[in-house]
Formats: structure tokens, C-alpha cells, sequence
């Protein structure tokens, strides 16, 4: 626990922003100007119906969120997070941060949404 | 040894004092944890709240990003987002952290930070002076609705930075739940197991002590009673001791005595008596 806090602590570090997620949601977030592909690696992932497969996104996941260590926050779809709910829901880990984001194509359900489930348990649990 | 859940200590006045110690040590370690678990919950508290807002804040703003770039594709053209994928190269948007600390525990804040373009993207400006120039040097294939594209950006920078600092709330969220379950466990350790621990050895270490006290009292009486005894008994033996040479010593003066011819029980009694004086144990003999 505390290893992945002071990762981001001990020297100051700029941290890149990933983004996976349909085409609209993800040339938006790049034109804002987040995208990189210094050393070959791209850091978002377009989700296409049909032609991603559910074990892309995990990978992509994966290398956002455990093998690149240069990665800060990592946004993702709720259509895209719902693909592969198990490893959202089991990432606990303080950095890099990871949101859900509403995507274009589908309303946003807030209680999809892994750390609103908790966040609404927290506090139902202590207003009762 | 009786000790049963207690901390394994010889029972002495040494051992009483060192648990003494830690026992309040533990105690001040308790009351100082239970502030802290204190001072997180607040912070938590009101984090949890924050985050449901800015959540739904974070939508709000999303949803005018996207509508403000379907707005630039239908100005552009449909080869916009193309164009934007392939002109990728270095993020000049990024996130920098600070460590925040609240009762001990730190926390990192996400901020951002805005990065002055490329050299190789701006055309040998690295100045990067406002979005418009940056726009045209990165964009230039495009040629229309460069205000639509500008204003899709400006749109989704707005959001980013909503979401950047829903991050640091969630990053604050998390990190202070696991400091929160942590300190719970320290503080219950310390009330249920910690101190119940010393209070037994300290009451075992008491019992014992007066138990040797009470041990000690008895040893000291016994031998107090055995002594006075002896005493007396050596008395007796003395007193009966010095009667039986008295006797015998009277005895041989009585043989002198008829040896002589001086006959005559009632002065031999008088002797005897004047010998004796009036110690009451010699007169039967």
C-alpha cells in the first residue's frame, strides 16, 4: 500500500493521463491534449463495437494501470469499464487513479459505477 | 505460574514497575490513535459527499464536450478525428502530484499541468503561445471549422480538469479508507488485546507479590513461636537444672550433717529452709 502511495511521492514527477473509450470520447480527450506516443506506445485505447475484443480492453488496462509506471490517472467508459467490471471493481489501489467516465453512446448509470458503490455504501452504512 | 492470557514476567517489584510503564504507554498510544481515526473520519466524511457531486458535475461537463465536438465534426469533416489520432505524439497536457498530509497520512493531489508544445510539432516555436497557433501548426491538414475545433478543446480541457480533480478526491478516498481500516485495527488491537493483557499480568504480579508478602508474614511468626518456645523450654530445663544440684548439694551437707551427731529433724527443716529460701519449687523435695 504504502509502496504505491510514495510512487508517486518521493520526486516530483509529471504523470501522463490515459483514456480508453469509444472514438468521440477519446479524439475529444486527445485533442485536449493528453494523448502520447513517445517510445512506440500509445496511451489510450479506442473501444470499436465489434472489432475490440474484451481481452483488448483487459490488456489495455492492464498496462495502463500495472506495467507503464508513467501513468497518473486513467479515465475509461462506463460501457468499456462494464466489459470487464472484475478487474475495476478489484483495482484498489491508490495510484494511478482510475475513473469512469459516462460514454457517448450509452446514458451514464451512476451505480454501475465501482467507487460510487462504494462511496454510496460508506455513507448509507453510516447515516443509518 | 498461573499466568494465563498475560505477558510472561517473573512477578517482582522490577516486573510490576516495567509493565506499569507500558501500560501507560499503551494507553496514551490508544487515545492518541483514536484522534487520529477521529481526524480521518471527519476528512472522509466530508470526501464522500464531495466526490457524489463532483461526479455528477464531471458528467455534466462531459456531455457539453461531446456535444461541442460533434459540433467541430460537422464543421471539419468526418476525417477530424484522423487527423487528431495520427497528429499524436508527446502529451502536452499532464498531471503533476503534491503530497498532502492529513493526521500523518499522505495524501497525493493531482494538478495540471500544461506543456509547452513540441518543437517538432510547432514548427520551431516552442513558445506554444495560445491554443490558436498551437491548433493551426498541429492541425493544418484540416482547413475548416477551426473555431468549432477550437472551442471542442477548450470544452474538453474544462472537463479533464473536473476529472483531474475528481481524481485527486478519489486517489484522497481511497488512500484515507485504507488509513482508516488500519488505524481502526491498531486502536482495536490495543483496547481488546493490548491492555486487558497488561492489566491481567499486573493484577497476577500484584496477587503474587502479596501472596509472598503473606508467605513471608507466616515464615517470620513460625519462627518468632519456635524461638519463644525454645526459650521457655530452655528456661524450664535451667530452672529444673539448677533445683536438682541444689537438692543434691543440700544432700551431701545433710550426710555432714548426721556424721557429725547433730541430730534433730525440725533443725535439719530449718537448714533446709534457710537454704531455699522461699523459691516455692524447692520446698516439696
Amino acid at each position: 500500500m504504502s509502496a504505491t502511495i510514495s510512487r508517486g511521492l518521493d520526486r516530483p514527477h509529471e504523470w501522463l493521463m490515459a483514456v480508453i473509450g469509444d472514438e468521440d470520447t477519446v479524439t475529444g480527450f486527445l485533442l485536449a491534449g493528453i494523448g502520447d506516443a513517445s517510445g512506440g506506445a500509445h496511451n489510450f485505447l479506442v473501444v470499436r463495437r465489434g472489432s475490440t475484443s474484451d481481452e483488448d480492453i483487459a490488456d489495455a488496462f492492464r498496462r495502463f494501470t500495472a506495467a507503464r509506471a508513467d501513468v497518473g490517472i486513467v479515465l475509461i467508459t462506463q460501457s468499456a469499464a462494464n466489459r470487464i467490471r472484475h478487474l475495476v471493481s478489484e483495482y484498489r489501489q491508490a495510484m494511478p487513479a482510475v475513473l469512469e467516465i459516462p460514454s457517448k453512446d450509452e446514458p451514464y448509470d451512476a451505480a454501475q459505477d465501482s467507487t460510487l458503490q462504494r462511496v454510496r455504501a460508506l455513507l448509507g452504512i453510516r447515516e443509518r | 505460574m498461573s499466568q494465563r492470557g498475560g505477558v510472561p514476567v517473573v512477578p517482582s517489584r522490577m516486573a510490576l514497575t516495567q509493565i506499569k510503564a507500558r501500560l501507560g504507554g499503551a494507553r496514551r498510544g490508544h487515545a492518541m490513535l483514536k484522534k487520529k481515526a477521529d481526524a480521518l473520519l471527519v476528512r472522509f466524511r466530508g470526501l464522500l459527499r464531495q466526490i457524489l457531486e463532483l461526479k455528477e458535475a464531471c458528467a455534466v461537463k462531459l456531455r457539453e464536450a461531446l456535444f461541442a465536438l460533434t459540433a467541430a465534426k460537422y464543421a471539419a469533416g468526418e476525417d477530424l478525428k484522423h487527423v487528431i489520432q495520427e497528429s499524436v505524439h508527446r502529451a502536452t497536457l499532464r498531471v503533476s502530484t503534491t503530497a498532502e498530509n492529513v493526521a500523518g497520512v499522505q495524501i497525493p493531489c493531482f494538478e495540471c499541468r500544461q506543456r509547452a508544445e513540441t518543437p517538432s510539432l510547432a514548427e520551431g516555436d516552442t513558445g506554444g503561445e495560445g491554443h490558436g497557433r498551437a491548433l493551426h501548426t498541429t492541425y493544418a491538414g484540416l482547413g475548416k471549422g477551426g473555431q468549432q475545433v477550437a472551442a471542442s478543446r477548450e470544452a474538453f480541457r474544462a472537463a479533464l480538469d473536473a476529472y483531474v480533480r475528481l481524481a485527486s478526491l478519489q486517489t484522497s478516498f481511497i488512500v484515507l479508507d485504507e488509513a482508516i481500516k488500519i488505524t481502526n485495527r491498531r486502536v482495536n488491537a490495543l483496547e481488546n488485546v493490548v491492555i486487558p493483557r497488561f492489566e491481567e499480568t499486573l493484577a497476577y504480579i500484584v496477587s503474587e507479590l502479596d501472596e509472598q508478602e503473606r508467605e513471608e508474614f507466616f515464615r517470620l511468626k513460625l519462627v518468632q513461636n519456635r524461638k519463644k518456645r525454645e526459650l521457655e523450654k530452655r528456661d524450664a530445663q535451667a530452672a529444673a537444672e539448677r533445683a536438682r544440684r541444689a537438692v543434691q548439694a543440700f544432700a551431701a551437707f545433710d550426710a555432714a550433717a548426721f556424721g557429725d551427731g547433730c541430730s534433730g529433724g525440725s533443725e535439719r527443716l530449718g537448714l533446709l529452709e534457710q537454704a531455699a529460701g522461699h523459691d516455692p519449687e524447692l520446698l516439696p523435695l
